[in-house]
């Protein structure tokens, strides 16, 4: 096995190298012959055209619930139409969405569950990623099958025997905020299932990064008496930073999106994860749509924010786990 | 050390869900003792086939629907890919506003487009709509249906669902496109040099040459999509599965809490249906990915 992964990184460095050697001969760059050939053509512009409705269309319907979010629904939106000039603007919409929803609690909940599940998924990743990456044993290829396997399962298939397992683990109260006794009902049963499931997809994506990275470093590091760990530490970690930044903004996500396990798992409404609880505010707020226009803003704007400022790291985590399909 | 995430996975992944086989044969009231687990062979599946055929049929005729739309999705979502790869000016713009729908939460994109697509009197979608306004999040009445012939209730398509399949399309797309960016990136130009050389118009040039090298994303794609047609679950929920909405996902958990709560059996015999149609897509991608790494 290592010595195939040796190959396969030798493989890919001579299979690039024709490519940049065939593009050497041709002194112009592809980029302004191209523009020359397909210049302000017809073509051109109807493609724009194509792309700019379809890039409104697709803002539309958050545009439409950011703007109708300042304006109150029954006095406002709904005699006039939503996109009709606002006879006031207001912030009430969000201070009630946040009352209602207990979103200060809600938010906190999240935050609890979503920092520990991402630490501990990354780093139990690297260390079995490097693992199987490094060492030639037996296993590694079928612990890979089993992970990117498991990643992939229904998670409904899973909830049934996980909620008894939950149940009938004896859990001090004190380390939880619930009276059950069990971890039914702890947000620490919600984040041990997101480690156990993300773990998974991070190991595959983390085991290809590390592939990539030549063994040689390593063994000059083993050479010079650098035991296993302080190599993983010192070397292979910040050596896999990208990869670890680019995972790291796409988990973020995932984890505070997730609506299944906080639903199912925190039975009380008030352990909730942000996500979950909008279903509460869904309940008693059904027809005041500019309200529900404010929670879910105020609910999408930390991905948002994230994939604002992170875009890039975001869009290599997820091609990162396709790269090498 | 190893051991540690591998055992957790195992333990919290695996095990369960070969207990929701063996549940699959059982009868329980899950606030009953484990001792009142008792075997009862395929009975449950007896009963889910017969008696409740009628919320089977209609939730995995949706589950189809849904493969089958984001199926189309994902093709419209490599036609962008494909668009957007042509070098033009504001690519990255373009790219950041289809992609964004992908990082919201899709119990949220079921509430912004209740509250602004939705709703029967401002609802964007009844504007567009020709005929009478539609309660897009309630009717559950059908835009067509069928008939089988061992199943009593016509199978079909209900307007809210139809509604939602809209809100799906609207976060697949960019996902789907992003993953085909990646992949148009690593082609070779070289190739598309030389089929442009041997004369091959854009067409041939995609379906000969560019399309068979997209391969791998491919598969990726097609596992993502039915996987994710499959355990469809967020935003219905959400939306507190309104009637004709019914998936797969939500069977299992109905049977599992709903009200009449504790029927582990039918709930367990459900997953495992769900599990078993993802179960070929899963082995699929297993054996194409390692079929590449594995010495």
């Amino acid at each position: 096995m290592s010595d195939t992964v040796s190959d396969t990184v030798v493989d890919t460095a001579t299979m690039k190298r024709p490519a940049e050697a065939a593009s050497v001969p041709h002194p112009q760059p592809p980029q302004p012959s191209s523009t020359r050939r397909f210049g302000v053509t017809p073509m051109r512009i109807a493609l724009h055209a194509f792309l700019i409705v379809m890039a409104l269309a697709w803002l539309l319907p958050v545009g439409t619930a950011f703007y109708n979010s300042f304006r109150y629904y029954e006095a406002d939106t709904q005699p006039n139409g939503a996109f009709s000039w606002p006879e006031t603007l207001t912030l009430d919409n969000y201070r009630d969405a946040w009352n209602v929803g207990e979103m200060a609690s809600t938010f906190g909940n999240t935050a609890f569950i979503v920092v520990p599940s991402l630490l501990l998924t990354l780093l139990l990743a690297a260390i079995v990623a490097y693992a199987c990456t490094r060492y030639s044993w037996r296993f590694n290829i079928a612990f890979l099958v089993l992970f990117t396997a498991g990643n992939l399962m229904p998670q409904q298939v899973l909830f049934q025997p996980l909620f008894q397992f939950f149940k009938r683990t004896p859990w001090p109260d004190l380390l939880s905020d619930t009276d059950t006794g069990s971890l039914l009902g702890t947000k620490i049963a919600v984040i041990l299932i997101h480690v156990a499931f993300q773990v998974g997809f991070c190991t595959f994506v983390l085991s290809n990064y590390m592939k990539t990275i030549p063994k040689e470093i390593d063994e000059a590091a083993a050479v010079d008496g650098a035991g296993v760990w302080r190599r993983f530490f010192t070397i292979i970690l910040p050596l896999s930073r990208p990869a670890l930044a680019a995972l790291g903004t796409l988990e973020f996500t995932w984890l505070y999106n997730d609506f299944f396990w906080g639903a199912v798992l925190l039975n009380r409404g008030s352990e909730r994860p942000i996500t979950s609880s909008i279903a509460v505010l869904n309940g008693q707020y059904a027809s005041d749509f500019n309200l529900i226009a404010a929670a879910s803003i105020m609910i999408a704007l930390p991905t948002m924010v994230v994939y604002l400022i992170l875009q890039k790291q975001f869009i290599s985590g997820l091609t990162l786990g396709a790269s090498k399909g | 050390m190893v051991g540690v995430p591998a055992a957790l996975h195992i333990a919290l992944v695996w095990i369960p869900a070969l207990l929701t086989v063996v549940l699959s044969f059982a009868e329980w009231d899950n606030l009953a003792p484990l001792t009142d687990i008792r075997a009862v062979g395929w009975r449950n599946y007896w009963f889910i086939f017969t008696v409740f055929e009628g919320d089977l049929f209609a939730a995995l005729f949706n589950n189809f629907v849904l493969i089958f739309w984001l199926g189309i999705c994902s093709a419209v979502g490599m036609l962008f890919a494909y668009l957007l790869d042509k070098n033009i000016r504001g690519a990255r713009f373009y790219q950041s506003v289809y992609y964004f729908p992908v990082v919201l939460s899709l119990a949220v994109v079921g509430f912004i487009w209740k509250s602004t697509m939705f709703s029967r009197d401002r609802g964007l979608l009844n504007t567009l709509w020709p005929g009478e306004p539609i309660d897009f999040v309630g009717d559950g009445t059908k835009i067509f249906s069928f008939n089988l012939p061992f199943l009593d209730p016509a199978l079909g398509l209900s307007k809210n669902f139809a509604a939602l399949l809209v809100a799906m399309a609207w976060r697949h797309i960019g996902y789907i496109m992003v993953m085909y960016l990646a992949g148009l990136k690593a082609v070779d130009p070289a190739l598309r040099e030389a089929a442009a050389i041997d004369g091959c118009n854009e067409w041939q040039a995609f379906r000969k040459v560019v399309f068979p090298s997209l391969k791998p994303i491919t598969v990726i794609v097609v596992v993502i999509t039915a996987i994710e047609a499959l355990r469809a679950y967020d935003i219905i929920a959400a939306l507190n599965e309104p009637r004709g909405t019914d998936v797969m996902g939500t069977l299992v958990t109905k049977s599992l809490l709903g009200e009449g709560g504790g029927r582990v059996g039918f709930g367990s015999a459900y997953g495992v249906i769900m599990l078993l149609l993802c179960l070929g897509f899963i082995i699929w991608y297993v054996i194409n990915h390692y079929r590449e790494t594995a010495p």
